[in-house]
């Protein structure tokens, strides 16, 4: 902590004995702020497939039907004897059954509106919600099996598993690759700071003759590669952040691509991004420097 | 202040300095000859640990050499002042920059010495040029300000690699005559050099003792001098 503060501090004369370096600078602040622009990216992508996770292992989790298929003539008692066992139930809100029109909608995409639903043998549904507890379904199966043979539970737990595990792979690829734009950044600046170093090898030596310390000699290299990377980064935290920012809104169907960005205090999490950016530049150009120095006498 | 003792050193496995005894006691005077390529030069480094002997040991103010870490040997370095035969300056830094440099590498502020750094840039002869680069110095001034530099932290100990090269004969006499002020005001001077005619100036002045530096070997040279 205490050579970061100082860092800040800065020390002009030591500032002052390396000499300017326009390409290795500007090398180091577009590095900068392209792994900034991309890790805002790649944290947005992460906090979206959380969100789309979290949304669709919730949303289906609370949600449940039951099919009836029975003959015509017990068909309503096995729907009563469903909608009593569910009132029974603990942990179920609510349940009803769908009405024909309900169910019409529902075959609509598939066979029209105009399907005679009464004709055909269509399963009779029942539409299960869930409080907060949820309810036990292999419980409800073995009573369903018992009095409404002709019923079958279905708790989305087929489809919903895989959903809920792309949703979570895709946030921990949006972690990896966060996570490789930082080591990314972190191997280039060592580059660019190995490039100015060896540049100013001269300047080192002399530096070393005149009875300067390695630490005296690596802030200065330091300081001025902390603060190309830390300003690189804040320039492309700004641009990425303006365009996550301009991404279309999520609508109300919350389709994965419009649900890309940050909501509330999560767009306080990019501002964290050129300080990581400063520290890896400090931590690696510190490296790099001692590394230098070690082979001057 | 600084003794080297059975040191020996030598440049891809050939021997160029042997067995070698020194000592720069407070208030000596040293002035180091011998051919080109005998060696002088890499004898002050090894009294200024920018190299490291292959044999012997070399203590500085009392302390091992080898128990020195690295910022050990940035300390004794601020108590050596050393003039380099390429003087070895910062190009973009100007003049009075690179003369405070040893003050700014050793964490003083250079404002606080101003009058110092006024004083022996005026006594170099180089109070104008305080803002030219170095570049821009002839050869002359740039052994000048080499000089001063190497004065800024009033070291104990004054190492000079040919001081005397790049200037005529008055400015050499006026660096004798601040390198002999130096010395007795009790600080160790080793100046190496080819000008025969510089120390035997320098013997009416000061009682110098003169080394030659021939096949590895070192010896106190005699009355040819």
């Amino acid at each position: 902590m205490v050579p970061i503060l100082g860092l800040l501090r800065g020390d002009t004369s030591a500032d002052r004995v390396v000499p300017p370096t326009g390409f290795t600078a500007r090398l180091t602040v577009f590095t900068a702020a392209a792994m900034a622009f991309l890790a805002v990216f790649a944290l947005a992508l992460s906090l979206a497939t959380a969100r789309l996770a979290d949304r669709w292992g919730t949303a289906l989790a609370q949600g449940a039907t039951i099919r009836i298929s029975a003959p015509a003539e017990q068909r309503a008692a096995q729907t009563e004897a469903v909608l009593r066992i569910l009132r029974e139930t603990p942990g179920v809100a609510s349940a009803r059954a769908l009405g024909e029109d309900e169910q019409r909608a529902l075959l609509a995409p598939w066979f029209g509106p105009d399907l005679p639903v009464e004709t055909l043998p269509i399963p009779q549904l029942v539409e299960v919600v869930e409080d907060g507890r949820g309810f036990d379904a292999q419980g409800v199966r073995l009573r369903l099996r018992a009095e409404a043979p002709g019923a079958v539970l279905d708790d989305h737990s087929r489809w919903r598993r895989p959903l809920v595990r792309a949703a979570d792979r895709l946030n921990l690829l949006g972690l990896g690759a966060l996570t490789l734009i930082v080591l990314t950044m972190a191997a280039m600046i060592t580059l660019a700071a190995g490039a100015a170093l060896a540049a100013n090898r001269q300047v080192m030596a002399v530096l070393r003759l005149v009875g300067a310390r390695d630490t005296y000699i690596a802030r200065a290299f330091v300081r001025r590669f902390t603060l190309r990377a830390g300003l690189g980064a804040a320039v492309g935290t700004a641009l990425s952040m303006g365009a996550v920012a301009a991404l279309p809104r999520m609508d109300a169907a919350g389709s994965f691509l419009t649900g890309l960005g940050f909501s509330g205090a999560g767009w306080l999490l990019p501002l964290l991004i050129p300080p990581l950016a400063a520290l890896i530049a400090f931590w690696a150009t510190r490296y790099a420097a001692m590394k230098a120095l070690k082979e001057i006498p | 202040m600084i003794e080297l003792s059975g040191v020996s050193y030598g440049y891809d496995g050939r021997p160029l300095i042997q067995d070698l005894d020194l000592a720069l006691a407070p208030g000596s005077f040293h002035f180091l000859t011998g051919p080109s390529g005998a060696g002088k030069t890499t004898l002050l480094k090894l009294c200024y640990l920018e190299l490291t002997p292959d044999k012997g040991q070399i203590s500085a103010f009392g302390k091992p050499a080898k128990q020195l870490g690295r910022d050990g040997i940035a300390q004794l370095r601020r108590r050596v002042g050393v003039v380099h035969q390429d003087c070895r300056f910062l190009d973009h830094l100007p003049l009075l920059d690179n003369i405070a440099l040893p003050l700014a590498a050793s964490g003083q502020p250079i404002e606080a010495h101003a009058a110092d750094i006024s004083a022996l840039l005026e006594w170099v002869g180089l109070d104008g040029r305080a803002d030219a680069l170095p570049p821009q110095l002839s050869g002359g001034e740039r052994q000048r300000a080499a000089l001063a530099r190497a004065l800024i932290l009033s070291p104990d100990v004054i190492l000079a690699d040919e001081p005397t090269g790049n200037v005529d004969w008055e400015m050499s006499l006026r660096l004798l005559s601040l390198l002999v002020e130096l010395n007795r005001m009790g600080k160790a001077v080793l100046i190496a050099t080819h000008d025969l005619n510089l120390i035997r100036q320098a013997k009416s002045q000061v009682q110098a003792r003169v080394l030659r530096l021939r096949a590895g070997r070192l010896d106190v040279a005699g009355a040819d001098l």
